[in-house]
């Protein structure tokens, strides 16, 4: 009985892994997708020639090359950022509403956002295109930093950390609100658009960033599989099985840092993803870590590249805030799923 | 010395002393013995100290080798702890629970991890339960497959807290068969135990824990007497022997209202 069992395990998890390969072919359509919507109303074949580099017009090579394809990246970035960014932080803080905008990081980079384009106060010596994103980049991992700090301080157990960063949400949201009070109509305007959340002014260069904070972080995380599927057993489990709980937990909320604030800054308060990418990997492949951060960084992705695909496509013509799309439509196909998934238990 | 040696023991919360130098004689490989004693007497922070999972102070150490000082790593190759309750909220089978067991600490690749978390869940009794969802078990299911998490890196001690406390009759007699079984392969084996009659059964000794102290320690038949359950548990009690020889303990009543 004992090798029928293991053979079994072995076709769930190469089951597992076929999943994750279909969900990052997924993530891959979803970009092409996004690649040849748009208000320009270019056709796929003009779009495929474009992309291979065959003879378009250079107004064509410009939408695709300078508007869509950073747009397209940047959402298959963000996605899979802040959702491998919620997936270690629901494990190492023990709770599944973790996620980076619940503990106030977006919040964070939103007020970092708001001292640069409402007071005008910019790191010298960067490019005036940067100012907002460098703000709200330092401003999330600044509070993230306070979060470790304050771990530090109690010992680090994840309720004080949770309860921390929701009042580093609350203090955000207010200090957020009175440099609303005192912007000028302009940059309040400009403030609140950033608050949505928008691709739309996704860079070559951004994406190369966050694709950077990525690529640091995943190989990490990847090697702590083992260590966080045992959290996922109870801190004292895992210690007794030999997990340096305390270590794991700082190097895993450094990651959560760099990924969140990385993505926060480049397109603004996005939520949902990071809450929403782990936990339908987790219903899709389980909590083997192996599966599960690659499933949540890909789940990510693709609900994030068709949030993109969507904000163009809702209101024909108009352009809706990417932040907004994930809320609105997400949240009701998210609760489906809690529910569909409570049903057949 | 190759066995388990805790020497002036003592472990705080806070301002509120839990164990006061608790002494315990050697506990020798080959041998289980019960921590006993009644709620809050610091049976299990005992445990977790040994597991090194509370802090403490004093002496604890294995084969000679101090606990304190060995790195989480070593210290869990050598100690198998199985706590008291868990948790059930992972979405994880009952297999990979074991393994992450056998691999979270471990630096090394284990060359063939399933097949060794498979084979402690068959020896156990549970291998159906391998691709189980660990949140559709039962309390007593759970409890095998916690053992299962204890023993499967072969530790050199077993420390068990309340291993019996969800299981039915014939699930006590299988663990404690079992764990039996694992002393007489040279382990240390120490678990906490209520039901005094089950530990007389198959302890080799007893430690009683009073007030954060050792009241006592012994053979079954020295340590369980009516003069101790009456001081310690604050209940009258006969002691009998059955037909085959085993303590059997008969509670008349309490004493009176045991101090909260």
């Amino acid at each position: 009985m004992s090798d029928a069992l293991i053979a079994r395990y072995h076709r769930q998890n190469r089951r597992r892994a076929v999943l994750v390969g279909t969900m990052a072919l997924g993530a891959l359509l979803a970009v092409v997708l996004d690649l040849i919507t748009g208000p320009a109303g270019l056709p796929l074949s003009e779009t495929l020639r474009a992309l291979t580099g065959g003879e378009v017009s250079r107004g064509t090579s410009v939408i695709i090359w300078q508007v869509r394809l950073p747009v397209a990246i940047m959402a298959l970035l963000v996605g899979a950022a802040l959702a491998l960014a919620g997936a270690e932080m629901q494990t190492v803080l023990e709770n599944p509403l973790a996620e980076p905008f619940t503990l106030g990081v977006s919040a964070a980079a939103a007020l970092g956002a708001a001292t640069a384009i409402v007071l005008g106060l910019t790191l010298p010596f960067l490019p005036a295109v940067w100012g907002v994103s460098a703000n709200a980049f330092l401003f999330a991992l600044a509070a993230l930093g306070l979060l470790q700090l304050m771990g530090r301080i109690r010992g680090g157990g994840p309720e004080v950390l949770i309860l921390f960063g929701i009042a580093l949400n609350f203090t955000a949201a207010a200090f957020l609100s009175l440099l609303q009070f005192v912007a000028s109509a302009d940059a309040l305007q400009q403030l609140v658009f950033w608050t949505m959340g928008s691709l739309s002014a996704a860079s070559w260069t951004g994406a190369a960033l966050l694709a950077t904070a990525i690529l640091i972080t995943a190989p990490f995380a990847l090697r702590a599989s083992w260590q966080l599927t045992a959290l996922r057993l109870g801190e004292e489990q895992a210690r007794s099985f030999g997990v340096d709980v305390t270590a794991l937990r700082r190097w895993a909320l450094l990651r959560v840092s760099l990924l969140s604030a990385a993505a926060v800054s480049m397109v603004g308060v996005i939520g949902f993803v990071g809450l929403a990418g782990p936990h339908i990997a987790r219903m899709l492949v389980g909590e083997d870590h192996r599966f599960f951060l690659p499933a949540s960084l890909l789940t990510g992705a693709l609900v994030m590249s068709l949030a993109s695909v969507l904000s163009k496509t809702i209101v024909p013509g108009v352009l809706l805030p990417v932040g907004l799309v994930t809320s609105l439509i997400g949240l009701p196909v998210f609760f489906s799923l809690i529910l569909r998934g409570k049903g057949r238990r | 010395m190759s066995g388990l040696s805790i020497r002036d023991v003592s472990v705080s919360y806070g301002r509120r002393p839990v164990l006061a130098g608790l002494s315990l004689p050697d506990l020798a490989p080959g041998e289980v013995t019960v921590l006993a004693g009644p709620n809050a007497a610091g049976k299990s922070t005992l445990l977790r100290a040994i597991a090194g999972l509370a802090p403490a102070r004093g002496q604890i150490a294995l084969g000679g080798e101090d606990l304190a000082r060995l790195s989480g790593q070593r210290r869990a190759a050598l100690i198998g702890f199985m706590p008291q309750t868990l948790p059930s909220g992972a979405s994880l089978v009952v297999l990979e629970t074991v393994i992450a067991a056998l691999r979270a600490g471990s630096g090394r690749e284990e060359t063939s991890p399933e097949s060794r978390a498979m084979a402690v869940l068959s020896r156990l009794g549970i291998a159906s339960l391998a691709l189980d969802p660990l949140d559709q078990l039962s309390g007593g299911q759970r409890q095998m497959v916690s053992l299962a998490q204890a023993v499967v890196r072969d530790p050199r001690l077993l420390l068990l807290d309340e291993p019996t406390s969800a299981l039915d009759l014939a699930r006590q007699v299988r663990l404690l068969t079992e764990v039996r079984r694992i002393a007489a392969e040279g382990r240390v084996v120490l678990a906490v135990l209520h039901d005094l009659a089950l530990a007389a059964r198959w302890a080799d000794r007893i430690a009683i824990l009073h007030k954060g102290g050792l009241y006592s320690f012994g053979p079954p038949a020295e340590v369980v007497t009516p003069a101790m359950l009456a001081e310690v548990y604050g209940v009258s009690a006969r002691i009998e022997t059955c037909s085959r020889g085993h303590l059997m303990v008969q509670i008349d009543g309490e004493i009176a209202a045991p101090a909260l």
